[in-house]
């Protein structure tokens, strides 16, 4: 593979795991479960929004199309969206909202980023060293955050206990997705750029394992399953999250505040 | 800290050292850290700056407020640009500065330890003094506040709600 075109396709990744759930998140404000959390809803989700723009800005640039961020996040449709099928996921699979779904979601996420940019600091780009070490920062409170919550929700009561384990068994499966590794994958860690992402499956258990333990969870077994998101094959859900996000830029095109 | 200042370019500091930062009036942007370089070419000044968190607003505010400072101070041209790395940390803020945060009712930042993951903290914040009556007995509302650098915390000895710079 090109290594121009592989570094495009993995920027774009990074850059729209961190749009998607950044947007997730944003649809809990006004709804959190207590004025607390949905503080923190829309701080995590500022923080992903503007990782999204490094990640977005940079791939523009490596590409060379002139397509800046606002044209990455605004007029791609759903088949060139490469985010995680997890990442994409409502806020809850049972209900609209379900705030334990949504903590889990982040936790697997959190852990996720939390090894992958350790390793994306190292990379042979520039760029993508400082936009991980940049985001990095961030997720640490991000992943103290997510994890805490989860023990709390684990370690709760009857019903946070119970609504926990059901999103952690709902969600098991599409991790699975994140340690897949493609030609995209291959090309960019054989030019140093990024880590294997069979590589990263190890630490991440190594992170997520103990807060399972903690929050009093049975981690599920590992499922057949496999999602692909980051390949453009989403589920359903994506498309409707892009009609309300994507609508300004596409009835305005080039619309500015 | 900021790299060593250019030849030239003490008028432009000048300048950016009363810029206050749009979120926190108390201190001005060069106190927190985030003007990292000063230029001069052929008489414009080059101004970069850093962002404290990614998704900050306030950062394109602050790049105006660089730009409409220096011209009204007479420089007719000026560049601003957008630096990363090294990534911000609130160690780059000064005694001095985080005296005037306290006098401001802002918790200052602890030092920032490489990887808060060393100290897992869960559900157990570090102790913060209060900014108002200097009581070591608070605790943590939320890790999350009023803007993406600041922890809510409360005095449990005057019952003050207090922001807290979160260190970084």
């Amino acid at each position: 593979m090109q290594l121009r075109k592989a570094k495009f396709e993995y920027l774009l990744r990074m850059g729209d795991n961190a749009l998607i759930l950044g947007q997730r998140l944003a649809e809990w404000l006004g709804h959190g479960p207590q004025l607390e959390e949905d503080i923190a809803s829309a701080n995590v989700s500022l923080d992903l929004l503007g990782q999204a723009r490094l990640w977005l800005t940079h791939a523009g640039k490596v590409e060379g199309r002139g397509r800046d961020e606002d044209a990455l996040a605004f007029r791609r449709d759903q088949h060139e969206l490469r985010n995680c099928t997890m990442v994409e996921l409502p806020n809850g699979m049972r209900s609209e909202r379900d705030y334990a779904f949504t903590i889990v979601r982040r936790m697997l996420f959190d852990a996720y980023q939390r090894v992958l940019l350790a390793q994306l600091a190292r990379s042979a780009d520039a760029e993508i060293a400082a936009i991980a070490v940049k985001s990095g920062k961030e997720n640490d409170y991000h992943w103290r955050h997510s994890s805490d919550w989860t023990i709390r929700f684990g370690d709760g009561t009857e019903e946070s206990h119970r609504r926990a384990q059901a999103a952690l068994d709902e969600l098991w499966r599409y991790s699975a997705e994140l340690f897949v590794c493609d030609p995209i994958d291959r090309a960019a860690a054989e030019a140093r750029l990024a880590p294997a992402a069979e590589s990263l499956r190890e630490a991440w258990r190594a992170e997520v394992e103990p807060v399972i333990a903690q929050a009093t969870l049975t981690r599920p077994a590992d499922a057949k399953f496999l999602s692909s998101g980051k390949r453009g094959a989403h589920s359903e859900h994506l498309g409707t999250m892009l009609a309300e996000m994507q609508f300004l830029q596409r009835a305005y095109p080039n619309a500015r505040w | 800290m900021v790299s060593a200042r250019a030849p030239g370019t003490e008028r432009v500091w000048r300048v950016l050292e009363r810029i206050p930062d749009p979120e926190i009036l108390a201190i001005t942007i060069t106190e927190l850290g985030i003007v990292r370089d000063v230029r001069l070419d052929d008489g414009v000044p080059e101004v970069s700056i850093t962002p404290t968190y990614c998704g900050c607003p306030a950062l394109d505010l602050i790049e105006e407020d660089v730009v409409a400072a220096l011209k009204a101070a007479g420089f007719d041209e000026v560049r601003v640009s957008r630096v990363l790395s090294p990534a911000w940390t609130t160690d780059w803020i000064g005694p001095e500065a985080k005296e005037r945060l306290r006098e401001f009712g802002i918790a200052p930042p602890g030092r920032s330890t490489p990887g808060i993951d060393a100290q897992r903290l869960h559900l157990h914040a570090r102790s913060v003094p209060c900014p108002r009556c200097g009581s070591a007995r608070t605790e943590r509302i939320s890790e999350f506040g009023s803007t993406a650098c600041k922890a809510h915390y409360r005095c449990l000895a005057c019952l003050e709600p207090f922001d807290y710079f979160k260190p970084l």
